[in-house]
């Protein structure tokens, strides 16, 4: 049996043409609503004990929707949410302080809130007291709190007792950096120690790290549910899909439907005016490469066919990780490069070459084109982007000193004696 | 029903807390602090009694104390303000929630249960002053006082269901919320509470039983004035309405639960 089950899961806010009718439908005689508004339908997975699931999608997808319905604070319309575990959810921090009580008797109703009994508050206090760190300020109303230190509370309260599922809605950009680390940290022994995360955010590093799978939300349904890497890639591309004021539909694809059968990958984000014919890797001897020593040159070339005129035309290079996190991006617009237009059914070949000072593992390739950038790397037509085109695998440096991180700070260091 | 109760008793510290920490908040940073909860009604009385005792002693019929006015007042509005506040609370209860209610997952009905639970302890506040004050004008107390148990329990099932069931509503069409106030107003005036029940013309008092609440008022009264057992017609006449509507007030809550969310 599943930790959580959403099946068909749909929610409409009705109205009516008078509130009358609502009442009249309470005592089972059928009227019906003037409007039916469905923010979310056909919602439908399955969550495991132990997975960590983000949720992704613009505002108004639904996110909220879904996690009122799986907390139970919104009945779903059609459909029905299955929860065979406990719950925490931080919809939003500091719901319910009383100013006028203290830290510890406002951890006390809030937990209480939670549905815990006296004696399980009063075991778990002193745990709650340590993490928010707040110190005196503990046993003094909450109205002379600061912001940072009531959400320090809210989410030692929240976390402080045993759960089966977490939910976490974007509640973490707040506290200061030393909290947040803390939180963070709190997040990732939960997850550790077996518990389920349910967690949404915006930030595609924060979901990539934290999460082994995620959902994407677009207008009130599920359009993937996949590993994060592909999931965000996808949200991603129907940002910039918003983004683009052209007027070609988008195509959203994460197989291959390019004609060119050699290009692979993850996803595609493309309106039909710039194609990827071919993508290479090389070294500085001008070979294909598929593997490469850490701090050589290397080499992207790649080959875009253009189905209409574009005016100036920018073409991006991105290299990311094994788990999709970006480690460098940028694009001949952002580097300043003459922009010179490009007539209808030319192909272009550009070269990226760059000393691929990386930690030894897995990279791969995105590459995007795009049309009349402006401010710093922002463009009115985004034609293509397609992420992981081609993988490397980046080798230790025989030369280079061992070290940990992204790449090869190369620093120098002295040791001195200091005498007394 | 069932599992409202069952729910009620698990959130049972919830609620507890709840109501220690509305008073708590209530008073705090107030010197007399808990004191002003019996000050408000006390000076009510206080003014009432200093206006209308001289016009409308006189008609206080078997009591010859010379504070019976003050008494009769008394009684009457023990029983008001409970019947009052429960009725008000409840009235914007849910809107005043609304928040909570969209974040957090908690068994709905221990919103109404804490409100019960702090008009409640008001009232049994109240009470212990209003029988200071009692015993200072030498009235007498005696066992018939015991009534006074049931009648509350009564008070309390009729204002928790009327509360409801306009709460609810309210929710949904906020008139409700801004007529009530006036309603309650104007009920108030047309219960004998600070007038006896015999200045209305004969003609016209058989218009009084069709008001709930002067039942209840004038078995306070009976008790607490003339320390006579109420009259046992009326006081089955309304717990059977108060038992109807309490009825029909956890029906429509319940139906209303999932909904009331969603306008919120």
């Amino acid at each position: 049996m599943s930790l959580l089950s959403v099946k068909n899961v749909g929610k409409s806010f009705r109205s009516y043409r008078s509130e009358l009718h609502r009442f009249v439908r309470w005592f089972g005689l059928s009227a019906k609503p003037s409007e039916e508004h469905w923010v979310l339908r056909n919602l439908n997975f399955d969550i495991q004990t132990g997975e960590a699931i983000g949720i992704i999608g613009s505002n108004g997808a639904g996110k909220s929707t879904l996690l009122k319905m799986i907390t139970g604070t919104l009945q779903p319309t059609e459909g029905e949410v299955q929860v065979n575990g406990r719950i925490a959810a931080i919809l939003e921090l500091g719901m319910g302080f009383n100013p006028e009580l203290t830290g510890r008797q406002n951890v006390f109703h809030a937990a209480g809130l939670m549905g815990f009994s006296a004696e399980q508050i009063n075991q778990a206090m002193p745990d709650i007291e340590a993490f928010a760190e707040i110190g005196e300020y503990f046993d003094q109303p909450v109205r002379v709190y600061s912001s940072g230190m009531q959400m320090r509370i809210a989410f030692s309260v929240v976390t402080g007792f045993e759960q089966d599922i977490l939910i976490v809605d974007e509640a973490m950009a707040v506290g200061d950096a030393h909290f947040q680390q803390k939180c963070f940290h709190r997040i990732q022994e939960f997850k550790r120690a077996g518990g389920t995360l349910l967690f949404v955010s915006h930030d595609p590093g924060m979901i990539k790290t934290l999460c082994t799978r995620a959902l994407l939300l677009d207008s009130g349904r599920l359009i993937r549910d996949g590993l994060p890497k592909d999931v965000m890639d996808l949200y991603q591309g129907l940002v910039s899909k918003r983004y683009d004021m052209g007027k070609k539909e988008l195509m959203l694809t994460s197989k291959n439907s390019v004609t060119n059968t050699e290009i692979k990958s993850t996803s595609i984000v493309m309106n039909g005016d710039a194609e990827l014919m071919d993508f290479k890797l090389l070294n500085s001897k001008l070979e294909d490469v598929i593997c490469l020593e850490s701090e050589q040159e290397l080499i992207v070339r790649y080959k875009i066919k253009f189905n209409k005129y574009f005016e100036r035309p920018a073409f991006g290079l991105i290299v990311r990780d094994k788990i999709g996190r970006s480690i460098f991006e940028t694009s001949t617009y952002s580097m300043g490069l003459e922009e010179k237009p490009v007539e209808n059914g030319k192909i272009v070949v550009v070269d990226f070459v760059f000393n691929l000072n990386l930690k030894a593992g897995q990279y791969s390739f995105s590459i995007g084109v795009a049309n009349n950038g402006y401010s710093r790397s922002e463009f009115e037509e985004y034609s293509l982007l397609m992420h992981d085109v081609k993988q490397i695998q980046v080798i230790e440096a025989s030369e280079s000193i061992f070290y940990g991180g992204i790449f090869n700070m190369k620093p120098t260091a002295t040791i001195d004696l200091l005498e007394r | 029903m069932l599992g409202m109760l069952r729910s009620l008793w698990q959130y049972r510290h919830f609620v507890v807390s709840s109501i220690r920490n509305e008073m708590i908040s209530r008073f705090a940073r107030s010197k007399l602090g808990s004191l002003w909860m019996m000050i408000n009604p006390l000076a009510q009385v206080a003014i009432y009694a200093l206006i209308l005792s001289n016009v409308l002693a006189a008609k206080l019929p078997g009591i010859e104390s010379q504070y019976a006015y003050a008494i009769y007042l008394m009684a009457g509005l023990l029983a008001w303000t409970l019947f009052n506040e429960i009725v008000s609370r409840c009235l914007t209860l849910f809107i005043e929630q609304g928040n909570l209610m969209k974040k957090m997952s908690f068994p709905r009905v221990t919103l109404p249960t804490v409100v019960v639970g702090s008009c409640a302890l008001n009232n049994i506040l109240l009470f212990v002053a209003m029988l200071g004050i009692f015993a200072l004008l030498g009235h007498q107390f005696s066992s018939v006082m015991i009534w006074l148990i049931p009648l509350t329990l009564i008070t309390v099932m009729l204002g928790l269901s009327v509360g409801l069931i306009l709460g609810v509503m309210n929710v949904f069409v906020r008139d409700i919320g801004q007529g009530v106030p006036i309603v309650l107003q104007m009920l108030f005036w047309f219960t004998p509470i600070v007038y006896p029940a015999n200045i209305i013309p004969e003609s016209y008092r058989y218009l009084l039983n069709l008001n709930p609440v002067y039942h209840i008022t004038s078995a306070y009264q009976q008790v607490l004035v003339y320390n006579q057992a109420p009259q046992i017609g009326g006081v089955v006449l309304i717990t059977v309405i108060a038992l109807a509507l309490m009825l029909l007030s956890l029906f429509m809550f319940r139906r209303a639960s999932g909904e009331m969310v969603d306008v919120l």
